[in-house]
C-alpha cells in the first residue's frame, strides 16, 4: 500500500498544496525513484498546455485558468509557485522527459458544478470540509495546523542522505489513512469521491500505458482513497451523467500577492514569500532571510547593522527552543525583526511583511500560450457592440441615451482602467450635450500585450476592471487619484468597485490634513453624485461619502485660510467657489433622498463658515470678500450686512492693497457688475473708497482692479460709469439708489402693461393679476 | 495587568514580587527540568510560565502576571536568556514596571537592584560613588568605594532593572553602552575593572509617546532588544481595567459610588480608544490622531475627575456633562491641530450616534 510495501504500486507522493517542504521531497523522491510517468493532481485539459512550462519564458507564479466558453466569467484555476510540490514535478518530468498527465477532474465539470472550488484541499476551505491537518495538528499537541504541518514536515530539512526521502510520504499517508478512518465518510463530500473515482480511472489508464513505476502527486487526503481498492465498473458509475460545459484552459500570470489572499482567486497562502525562500535558500534559512530583511530595512534608510542581524538570528533560534520548535518558523523570525531590527515598531515590519513574506512576484507567461479568457471576452464584445479594432485613427461619437453606444462608451472606459488605451475621450468640438461623448480609437499591436498582462485581474473585462479599480484604489497616493477613479467607475458602469473604492476614498479624506485637498476632491465627486443615477448607480454611498467630505471642510476650513500668501489665497478662493456651488448641490441632492432635513443643515453649517470667513480679522481680503459675495448671492445676508462688511473692509485703516483683493473677491467672478449696478450704496463705498487711495498706492492696486472691472460686461461697465457720472462719489441717501426714484412711479410701470398683456396673449383672465404682481416685484426690487 | 497580591509579607504596604509570590517561584524552581541559563534561578520557559500563568504538574496554580500577547513575554524572556538587554517601550499604563519587576524576580531572585531614572539621574548611579569620608582619610580604595544598583548587578550575575530610561540625561545614559556591549565597567581611579559575571543583564522601561525626553543614541538603542507592550487589545479589558482603578481611586478621595456610571465609563474609553487607533469601532470610519497619548491611565483621570465633578456639583451619577470637559482637555493638547481632529470626530462620529446626542451636545459646550 505505502509506496514501499508495495514497489509495482504507482509511488503515491501525498503533499500539502504549496508547501515548500512537500516540493522539496516530491523532488528528493522523483530524483531517487525515477518513474516511468508522472500524474499530478489538476485538469486533464491542460495536458496539451503542459510543454509550455518548459519555455523559459515561463516563469511562476503562473495559473492554470479554465473557463466556460460561453461565459468567461465563470473560470477556476489552479495557482502554481516555484515552491508548488505540483509544478516541481511537472518541472521534473519536463526535464527527464518523462511523460506527464493531469488527472484530476475535468474542468468540463468542476465548471458545470455548482460551487466550483478545485484547489479545496489541505490549505482551502476547512469549513467544506473537516480540516485534516487540524485533527493532525491537535493530536500533536499544536494549536495552529499551519505550524505544525511546517515544524513536521515543512521544516524537516536534508534528513539522511540516502535514507529514506519517502519516509515522509509513508507517514503522511498512514496519518491520512488513520484520519479518514476515524471520521468515516464524515469529512468526505460527495465531490472529493467523484474526483478520486476519476483519479484511479486516470492512473489505471496510465499503469495501462507506462507500467507501473509511474508516481502521483496529490494531495496529502486523497492518497488513501487512491490506493482503496475500487471496480472500475463503480468508478464508471460514480462519474456517469456528470453535467458538462465547454471548457478552455490557458497558462495565466499569476502574482504573489494573489495566492496569498484567501478569497476570489487567492490560494490562501499567508506568506508565500517565506515559502520561496524556504524553497531557494540552499541552507541556513533563518540567516538567509533575516539577512533579507536587513536588506530591505536597510534600502527603505533604517540604520541595520550586521550586528543586528546577528542578534536576531540568535534571538529567533533561542525563541523558536522556548517554544518547542525545530526549527524557527515565520513567527520567530518576525518577532525576532521586530525587537532587534525595527526597534519594536510595526511600521517598518510591515513593509517586511508586504515586500518579503508576501512578496512582490509577478509571474510570466510566454508568447505562444492561448489567449486569455479576458481576450477572448474583449472579441465578444468587439463583435456584439460592432467595434472594430482598427489600426488607423477615427473618431467615434456615442449617444449615451443608446443602450449600444452606452455599452461601447463602459467598454472603452473600462479598458482605460486595465490601462488598455484603445480609445482616448476627446473633447468633443461645438456644445455638445452630457449624453454625447466623443473617443478617439486606435488599436496599437503594443495594446495585446498590455491585454495579456491585464489577464491577472480578471476573466472579463468588466471583472478585471473591477478588479483593477479596487486595486487601484487601495494603492492610490493622493484623494484626488482616487476620487478620479471614483468618477472613472461610474463613467465605466462598474459598480462592483464603488463600494471599495468608496471605503478608500473615506479613509483618505479623514486622514488627509489639508483641506485644500478636500476642496479639489469634493466638486468631483459631488459630480459623481448628482450625474451617478443618470447612468443607474446608486448614488446614496457615494452622497454619504460626499458629505462626510463637506462635514471635514467645514470644520478645518477656517483654519486653513488663515496665512495665506496671495497666490495660495486666490488659490483658496477658487476652491471656496467649487465647494459653495458642491455644497449646494449635495445640499439639493440630500434634501431629494433623505428625510432628516440634513441637507438643510448642512447648508447652515456652510453658511456659518461663510460668516466666519467674513467676518474673521488677518484672513486675506480676497477670501473675506468672496465670502461677504457668496453670502449675498444666496440671500443669506441683506444689505445693510454687506455694506457694512465692505464698509469695514474699505475703512482707512485698512492698507490699500488688502483693499483692492477684498473688492477683487467681491466683485469677481460672473455677474459682479450687477451687484454694484443694482446697490448704490455700495457702488458709493467703491467709489468713496478709490477716490481715498493714497496717489502713491494708486499704482499698485490699479492692475488689480483693472483686472477685477475689465472682467464686466461692456453693459455693466458703461451703466456703472455713468452712475457713477451722474451719481455724486458720496453714498446716496437712504432708500435713494442712483438711477431710480425714492418711491414707485406708477404711471410709468402702468406703461408696460400693455405689452405684458401681449406677451401672455392667452391667459386673458390673470392679466390683471399678473400686472399686479409685476408691479409689486418692480416695487420691491430698486 | 496588577493583581493583588495573595499573602501579605509582614506588614509592609507593597511587598516585593519575589515575596509576595514566593509560593509560586519556588513550586516552579521545583518542577522546572529545563535547562537554566548561568545563574537562573529558573528556566526560560519556567519564566515565561510564571509571567503568563498556568498550571504546574503537581496541580500548583501559577496566576498570570501579565494579561496580554503571549508573544511579549516569549520575546522578553527570550531576549535575556540571549544576553541583550532587553528594553520594554510602552504609554503609560502599559504595566512596563510590572513586567520588569516580574521578570528580575523570576530571573534572578531579586528586584530590588533598580536605578529610577529621573531627569536629576547621575553617573553615580548608574555607575559608582564614593564614601568622602573614607575617601579623604585613606585615599581611593575598594572600601571607600560606593558601587551603584548595576555594578552590584554585574558583580553577582544579577538582573538590574532600570526604570524610565528616557528620562536619564543623554550622558549618563551613554555610560551604559561600555556595560552592555563590553560588559565591565572600569574604575579609572584604582586602576581596575569589574567585570560582569554571567547572568547580569539589564531590564530597562521607557515611555515611548512621552515628550521632552532624552531619546536613546543609536549607539545605545543597538545594545537593547525592544519590546513594545500594547494597549488593551479589546474595549471590555479596558473598560475593566478603567472601572476597577476608578473604584479604588474613589474610596480613597470618599466620592461616592457611582452606580450608573460604567456606561459613561465605556464612553470614554470608546472615545480614547477610537482616536487612539485611528478608526471607529466598527472599523468603518478612520480617523485622525491627536497628538496626545490618550492612554488607560489618563481615561481613568478622566472618570475620576468626572466622578469628582459629579459628586460635588451635580446630582452624584455620572453624565456627559461631568467627563465632557475632561475628555477634552486629554485629547486636545495642541490647540491648533488637535481642536481640528476633535471637532472633525464630534461632527463624523459623535453626531452620527443616536445615543450619544447628550454626549454630543456637552462636548459642543465645553467646546465653546
Amino acid at each position: 500500500m505505502t509506496p514501499t510495501a508495495a514497489p509495482d504500486a504507482p509511488l503515491l507522493l501525498g503533499v500539502r498544496h504549496h508547501g515548500p517542504g512537500s516540493a522539496r521531497a516530491v523532488r528528493a523522491a522523483l530524483d531517487r525513484a525515477r518513474p516511468a510517468a508522472v500524474l499530478v493532481e489538476g485538469p486533464p485539459e491542460a495536458d496539451a498546455l503542459v510543454h509550455l512550462a518548459a519555455d523559459e519564458d515561463m516563469r511562476p507564479p503562473v495559473a492554470l485558468l479554465a473557463h466556460a466558453v460561453d461565459d468567461p466569467g465563470r473560470a477556476v484555476f489552479w495557482p502554481f509557485a516555484a515552491f508548488s510540490p505540483e509544478w516541481t514535478a511537472l518541472r521534473w518530468a519536463l526535464a527527464h522527459d518523462v511523460p506527464f498527465r493531469f488527472i484530476d477532474l475535468p474542468a468540463a465539470h468542476t465548471l458545470a458544478s455548482p460551487a466550483p472550488e478545485p484547489d479545496a484541499d489541505a490549505a482551502a476551505a476547512p469549513a467544506v470540509r473537516l480540516d485534516p491537518l487540524a485533527a493532525l495538528a491537535a493530536a500533536g499537541g499544536y494549536d495552529d495546523p499551519e505550524t505544525w504541518w511546517e515544524d513536521a514536515v515543512e521544516h524537516r530539512r536534508g534528513g539522511p542522505p540516502d535514507g529514506d526521502v519517502l519516509a515522509p510520504f509513508r507517514a503522511v499517508a498512514d496519518a491520512m489513512r488513520e484520519l479518514r478512518d476515524a471520521f468515516g465518510g464524515e469529512g468526505e463530500d460527495a465531490r472529493d469521491a467523484v474526483r478520486e473515482a476519476h483519479m484511479r480511472l486516470r492512473i489505471r489508464d496510465a499503469r495501462r500505458a507506462y507500467g507501473d513505476g509511474i508516481a502521483v502527486v496529490c494531495g496529502a487526503w486523497h492518497v488513501p482513497a487512491l490506493t482503496a481498492v475500487r471496480t472500475v465498473t463503480a468508478d464508471r458509475q460514480l462519474l456517469k451523467g456528470l453535467p458538462k460545459v465547454k471548457a478552455e484552459l490557458s497558462w495565466v500570470p499569476w502574482t504573489h500577492r494573489r495566492l496569498s489572499r484567501h478569497s476570489g482567486y487567492g490560494a490562501g497562502i499567508a506568506s508565500p514569500g517565506w515559502y520561496g525562500h524556504l524553497f531557494e535558500a540552499a541552507d541556513r534559512p533563518v540567516e538567509r532571510w533575516l539577512t533579507k530583511v536587513a536588506r530591505l530595512l536597510r534600502d527603505e534608510g533604517h540604520p541595520v547593522s550586521s550586528a543586528h542581524v546577528i542578534e536576531a538570528v540568535r534571538l529567533a533560534e533561542t525563541l523558536a527552543a522556548l517554544r518547542g520548535r525545530p526549527l524557527a518558523g515565520l513567527a520567530e523570525t518576525t518577532d525576532a525583526a521586530r525587537a532587534v531590527l525595527c526597534d519594536g515598531s510595526d511600521v517598518p515590519l510591515a513593509l517586511v511583511h508586504d515586500r518579503l513574506v508576501v512578496g512582490d512576484e509577478l509571474g510570466e507567461v510566454p508568447e505562444g500560450a492561448p489567449a486569455s479568457p479576458l481576450r477572448r471576452d474583449l472579441d465578444r464584445l468587439q463583435r456584439s457592440l460592432r467595434l472594430k479594432p482598427e489600426a488607423g485613427r477615427r473618431d467615434r461619437e456615442f449617444d449615451l441615451r443608446k443602450d449600444t453606444d452606452a455599452a461601447r462608451s463602459r467598454l472603452l472606459h473600462r479598458l482605460r482602467i486595465l490601462g488598455v488605451g484603445w480609445g482616448e475621450p476627446v473633447v468633443p468640438r461645438g456644445g455638445l450635450g452630457t449624453f454625447r461623448e466623443t473617443w478617439r480609437l486606435c488599436w496599437e499591436p503594443e495594446l495585446s500585450v498590455r491585454l495579456a498582462e491585464a489577464a491577472v485581474w480578471g476573466t472579463t473585462v468588466e471583472g478585471a476592471a473591477t478588479a483593477r479599480a479596487e486595486a487601484g484604489a487601495v494603492a492610490g497616493a493622493a484623494l484626488s487619484d482616487v476620487t478620479a477613479l471614483a468618477e472613472q467607475c461610474l463613467l465605466a458602469g462598474l459598480s462592483a468597485a464603488l463600494p471599495t473604492v468608496l471605503r478608500v476614498l473615506a479613509d483618505r479624506a479623514a486622514l488627509d490634513t489639508d483641506v485644500a485637498h478636500l476642496c479639489q476632491a469634493l466638486p468631483a465627486l459631488v459630480r459623481s453624485v448628482r450625474y451617478g443615477d443618470v447612468r443607474g448607480t446608486d448614488a446614496t454611498a457615494l452622497a454619504g461619502v460626499a458629505g462626510g467630505l463637506a462635514e471635514r471642510i467645514v470644520v478645518g476650513l477656517p483654519a486653513a485660510c488663515t496665512g495665506l500668501a496671495p497666490d495660495a489665497a486666490a488659490t483658496m478662493r477658487g476652491h471656496l467657489d467649487g465647494v459653495h456651488g458642491s455644497v449646494g448641490l449635495l445640499a439639493e441632492v440630500m434634501e431629494a433622498t433623505d428625510t432628516a432635513g440634513s441637507g438643510a443643515a448642512l447648508r447652515r453649517r456652510w453658511s456659518g463658515v461663510l460668516r466666519t470667513l467674513a467676518s474673521r480679522d488677518g484672513l486675506p481680503g480676497a477670501i473675506r470678500g468672496r465670502a461677504v459675495r457668496l453670502l449675498l448671492d444666496d440671500g443669506e445676508l441683506d444689505d445693510e450686512r454687506v455694506a457694512r462688511f465692505m464698509g469695514l473692509a474699505l475703512s482707512p485703516g485698512t492698507p490699500p492693497a488688502e483693499g483692492a483683493a477684498w473688492i477683487d473677491g467681491f466683485l469677481g467672478g460672473g455677474a459682479g457688475g450687477t451687484v454694484l449696478v443694482h446697490d448704490a450704496r455700495l457702488l458709493g463705498l467703491v467709489d468713496a473708497w478709490l477716490t481715498s487711495v493714497p496717489a502713491g498706492a494708486f499704482t499698485d492696486v490699479l492692475p488689480l482692479l483693472r483686472r477685477t472691472f475689465a472682467a464686466f460686461e461692456a453693459g455693466v461697465r458703461r451703466t456703472l460709469g455713468e452712475q457713477v457720472r451722474c451719481g455724486s462719489g458720496a453714498p446716496a441717501p437712504e432708500g435713494d439708489a442712483a438711477g431710480f426714484g425714492a418711491v414707485l412711479d406708477e404711471e410709468r410701470a402702468d406703461a408696460v402693461l400693455p405689452t405684458l398683456r401681449l406677451l401672455l396673449g392667452p391667459v386673458a383672465t390673470a392679466t390683471p393679476a399678473t400686472a399686479a404682481s409685476a408691479t409689486t416685484n418692480r416695487g420691491t426690487q430698486p | 495587568m496588577p493583581g493583588q497580591p495573595e499573602n501579605r509579607v509582614q506588614q509592609v504596604l507593597r511587598p516585593h514580587a519575589e515575596d509576595a509570590f514566593a509560593g509560586e517561584l519556588a513550586a516552579l524552581a521545583a518542577a522546572d527540568d529545563r535547562p537554566r541559563p548561568a545563574r537562573w534561578r529558573l528556566s526560560p520557559w519556567a519564566v515565561a510560565t510564571y509571567l503568563l500563568g498556568g498550571t504546574l504538574p503537581d496541580g500548583t496554580v501559577i496566576t498570570p502576571k501579565y494579561v496580554g500577547p503571549r508573544r511579549v513575554v516569549e520575546v522578553a524572556v527570550t531576549t535575556l536568556a540571549t544576553d541583550r538587554a532587553l528594553l520594554l517601550l510602552g504609554v503609560p499604563g502599559t504595566a512596563k514596571t510590572w513586567v520588569s519587576e516580574h521578570l528580575a524576580a523570576a530571573v534572578s531572585g531579586d528586584s530590588t537592584l533598580l536605578v529610577q531614572g529621573t531627569a536629576g539621574t547621575a553617573e553615580e548611579a548608574v555607575r559608582y560613588g564614593w564614601d568622602y569620608a573614607r575617601l579623604l582619610a585613606h585615599g581611593p580604595s575598594r572600601e571607600a568605594l560606593v558601587p551603584s544598583p548595576v555594578m552590584r548587578a554585574m558583580e553577582q550575575g544579577m538582573t538590574v532593572r532600570v526604570e524610565e530610561l528616557t528620562r536619564i540625561p543623554a550622558d549618563v545614559q551613554d555610560s551604559l553602552i561600555t556595560i552592555l556591549s563590553e560588559k565591565t565597567l572600569p574604575v579609572p581611579e584604582l586602576g581596575e575593572e569589574v567585570q560582569a559575571v554571567r547572568g547580569f543583564n539589564l531590564v530597562a522601561t521607557a515611555n515611548d509617546r512621552d515628550r521632552g525626553v532624552n531619546d536613546l543614541s543609536s549607539a545605545l538603542r543597538r545594545r537593547f532588544n525592544t519590546v513594545v507592550l500594547p494597549l488593551p487589545a479589546t474595549a471590555d479589558d479596558e473598560v475593566d481595567i478603567v472601572a476597577r482603578r476608578v473604584d479604588q481611586l474613589g474610596r480613597s478621595l470618599d466620592l461616592p459610588a457611582a452606580p450608573d456610571g460604567i456606561d459613561e465609563i465605556r464612553r470614554v474609553v470608546t472615545v480614547f480608544r477610537e482616536l487612539r487607533a485611528g478608526v471607529t469601532a466598527d472599523g468603518r470610519t478612520k480617523l485622525k490622531s491627536p497628538s496626545g497619548t490618550l492612554s488607560t491611565a489618563e481615561a481613568i483621570s478622566v472618570v475620576t475627575g468626572g466622578l469628582a465633578l459629579a459628586a460635588h456639583f451635580g446630582d452624584g451619577v455620572l453624565r456627559a456633562g461631568d467627563v465632557a470637559a475632561g475628555v477634552l482637555g486629554a485629547v486636545v493638547r495642541d490647540p491648533a491641530a488637535d481642536r481640528v481632529v476633535w471637532q472633525e470626530y464630534l461632527e463624523t462620529v459623535v453626531r452620527e450616534r443616536e445615543d450619544w446626542q447628550d454626549f454630543y451636545r456637552a462636548c459642543r459646550e465645553a467646546a465653546a
